[in-house]
């Protein structure tokens, strides 16, 4: 592995180590470009991970002290935890299920296509389905999503069985096992799947990509990088020529450094990148760091989410084997008919005793909490996900007064669900309920969202400076050597789980970057 | 006193060692286990008599006919550390339990089980029943007692994964199509 000094102006600084970050920084080494990777978490490995969801929670989440308000059920139930993502070495690739849908093309302009919406904050992406086709293409390849590139679909376990039968009796025509980034054989150096059923602490065998078990070793190999775990980044520095110099960042004993940087780009999920930017403020950004369009931390969105439980009188042991097992994609359309405009997936999901009890029905209690519990080995489980509509009020700010353990201020994430996210949550809760119904189920359980885990948003993509943070590169419209490298970027959320069109975006972006970097533009 | 689960034998036989290793079996402790004890609860800070009342509110807020006072047990275990790191937490534990005995006329534990519950019902939402709800949603359920009562099968790691172990056992559905789930890998193919 490389080791950069802290005076090296030369290197690329990228802050944080998931889907984007990680991706990119191996994309940059493969180029020969010199990567300093700051990972605020530790460095835990196959070996270290635990199929126990309590303690791989205190294992990987990101636990520091975070803040929500607004009228999202979330805000009251976890309210200091209003997102479920990770701070360790590969980021929320270590906990993410592993479905890989592309982004669908009229889902990158629903200005155009859905017309002004009341309360929402609509504008079309810079770029189009056709601008990333053949960087999805090396994403699914590299990932090794199943069902592209002739990899073969991963087998159904029992919660997809339950899944299938119920859609095939609705009448739904696209159900199947999934486009996952999970090994359905052995590829890439990396085993095939287990079927552990504990995809959401880390995968112990490997199966499943995540930057930590595959972008990152081969960014090592290359001598390029310079991994820093426990590196939590607490501000961005700006020269007088409007340039950024670099990072401070709090080491493993809390001991702050300066390190330089050619370039720096920001990966910290849509929580903690314009936390970032909103914490690098200075006479010359007062608003924060490429926030002169005030979108910074504006516009965050988590997907619409929810789920069914439907429970029935044989047992379907719904823990055993992939997490998300299997997908109906039929209404993730735009059929405004429905009541709401965009769409949503249904992916199964399965949660052990545990957690199930922790997110069945957050707060509730007696008799028909445990009653409910009591039927946990006869559930099937699916979650829902779909588009919710950014607005400029859902934001991510830093709390007036709460800092964390290194002075910084902290987060607070405000919420409200849009009158489209609700409509568009009752009409998926009613079709899971009947997905379940025509498979025999005996009654079913709606589910209120769990903490967010998909983040997107907060430094939005625009083609026009006012409106946005960043160009269609993800190159900041303020600074040219400021890159937000992470779902933040996403303009709008659409249906379908973020991790591929991320790490499409730093495939892309990693292409940019060394080619400004060649011409001398930054 | 607490009523004692009639499956205790059989429980024992297949989770023993575990409960054996959580819970003490010295005494100075817990003594909610006539007329077979073969598990007890020691504990650090709280008194006996509290335990005892902690636990039985964790059994009304908390209702499983069948599951053991064992698994509950965990519950106060946990109850009671926080007790020994905090004394606010010992406090509140304390007072608690005081104040459902003052509510019950004296002995709360006495009451018939309606009296308990409409004791309970009334503490609903106050810092005492929340402590013990937040608490026991996490102990009640993240243990391998009540992961054999409940049929939950734990770390999969370590048994080799469901691949050869019925992840997809289950007959009373008819199975996809190979088109929308295929086949597993198998080695020898």
């Amino acid at each position: 592995m490389a080791k950069y000094d802290l005076d090296d102006d030369g290197v690329v600084v990228i802050i944080g180590s998931g889907a984007g970050g990680g991706t990119l920084a191996n994309e940059l080494c493969q180029k020969g470009i010199q990567v300093v990777l700051l990972e605020a978490g530790g460095h835990e490995s196959n070996e270290s991970f635990v199929n126990d969801e309590w303690g791989s929670f205190g294992q990987i989440s990101w636990l520091d002290s975070r803040s929500s308000s607004g009228s999202w059920r979330v805000g009251k139930d976890f309210n200091g935890l209003p997102a479920w993502i990770c701070k360790t070495v590969g980021g929320s690739t270590t906990h993410w299920a592993g479905a890989s849908l592309r982004i669908q093309d009229h889902e990158f302009r629903i200005k155009t296509e859905y017309g002004d919406i009341d309360g929402a904050n609509l504008l079309d992406w810079p770029i189009t389905l056709k601008d990333l086709e053949p960087y999805y293409d090396k994403a699914e390849y590299k990932m090794g999503v199943t069902r592209t590139h002739g990899i073969p679909g991963l087998p159904g376990n029992n919660n997809f069985k339950v899944m299938h039968a119920g859609a095939t009796k609705l009448g739904y025509k696209n159900c199947h096992t999934g486009r996952m980034a999970i090994n359905s054989k052995p590829r890439d150096g990396r085993a095939s799947c287990l079927q552990l059923g504990f995809c959401f602490q880390g995968c112990k065998s490997g199966a499943k990509w995540s930057t930590l078990v595959a972008e990152i070793p081969k960014a090592e190999a290359t001598g390029k990088l310079d991994l820093r775990p426990k590196s939590h980044v607490l501000k961005i520095e700006q020269d007088k020529s409007g340039k950024v110099s670099g990072v401070i960042y709090a080491d493993a004993d809390g001991n702050q450094h300066m390190q330089q940087a050619r370039a720096v780009c920001v990966a910290g999920n849509s929580i903690e990148s314009p936390r970032l930017l909103l914490n690098s403020e200075n006479s010359q950004s007062p608003d924060g760091l490429a926030n002169s369009s005030g979108q910074v931390g504006k516009n965050y969105m988590r997907h619409m989410t929810g789920s069914v439980y439907g429970t029935f009188e044989k047992p379907v042991h719904m823990w055993r084997g992939t997490t998300m097992a299997g997908i109906i994609t039929d209404e993730s359309i735009n059929d405004p008919k429905r009541g709401f405009v965009g769409g949503y997936e249904l992916e199964t999901l399965a949660l052990g005793l545990p957690f199930m009890a922790a997110f069945l029905d957050p707060g509730s209690w007696g008799h028909d909490f445990t009653r409910k519990m009591d039927e946990y080995s006869h559930m099937a489980g699916m979650w829902i996900v779909g588009e919710d509509m950014p607005q400029e009020s859902n934001a991510v700010s830093l709390h007036a007064e709460n800092k964390d353990q290194h002075g910084m201020p902290t987060p607070n994430v405000h919420f409200d669900d849009h009158p489209n996210d609700i409509a568009m949550r009752e009409h998926a809760y009613q079709q899971g309920s009947a997905i379940y119904d025509a498979a025999g189920a005996k009654e079913n359980y709606l589910v209120p969202p769990y903490p967010s885990t998909h983040n997107l948003g907060t430094c939005r993509m625009s083609a026009n400076a006012d409106d946005g943070v960043c160009n269609a590169h993800g190159q900041t419209h303020d600074v040219s050597n400021l890159f937000i490298s992470d779902g933040s970027q996403f303009t709008t959320g659409a249906a379908e789980n973020p991790t591929l069109t991320i790490v499409t975006l730093a495939i892309r972006q990693a292409d940019y970057i060394a080619k400004q970097m060649s011409e001398k533009a930054i | 006193m607490l009523d004692l689960d009639l499956t205790r034998r059989d429980f024992l036989k297949t989770s023993g060692s575990v409960l054996m290793g959580t819970l003490a079996t010295s005494t100075g402790v817990l003594g909610l286990l006539a007329p077979s004890q073969t598990w007890a609860l020691e504990l650090t800070k709280l008194d006996k008599a509290t335990g005892q009342i902690l636990l039985q509110t964790t059994r009304h807020i908390f209702p499983h006919a069948t599951l053991d006072d064992a698994v509950y047990a965990l519950v106060v275990k946990d109850l009671d550390a926080a007790a020994a790191g905090d004394d606010a937490v010992a406090k509140l534990l304390t007072d608690g339990a005081a104040a459902l005995n003052a509510d019950a006329g004296g002995d709360w534990l006495a009451a018939n089980n309606d009296k308990q519950f409409s004791v309970i019902e009334k503490m609903a939402g106050n810092d005492f029943f929340e402590k013990i709800k937040g608490t026991a949603v996490v102990s009640l359920y993240n243990n391998e007692l009540a992961w054999a009562h409940f049929g939950y099968e734990g770390d999969a790691w370590k048994q080799g994964g469901y691949l050869t172990r019925g992840f997809d056992d289950l007959d009373w559905l008819p199975d996809p199509p190979a088109d929308a789930s295929p086949a597993a890998y198998s080695a020898s193919k």
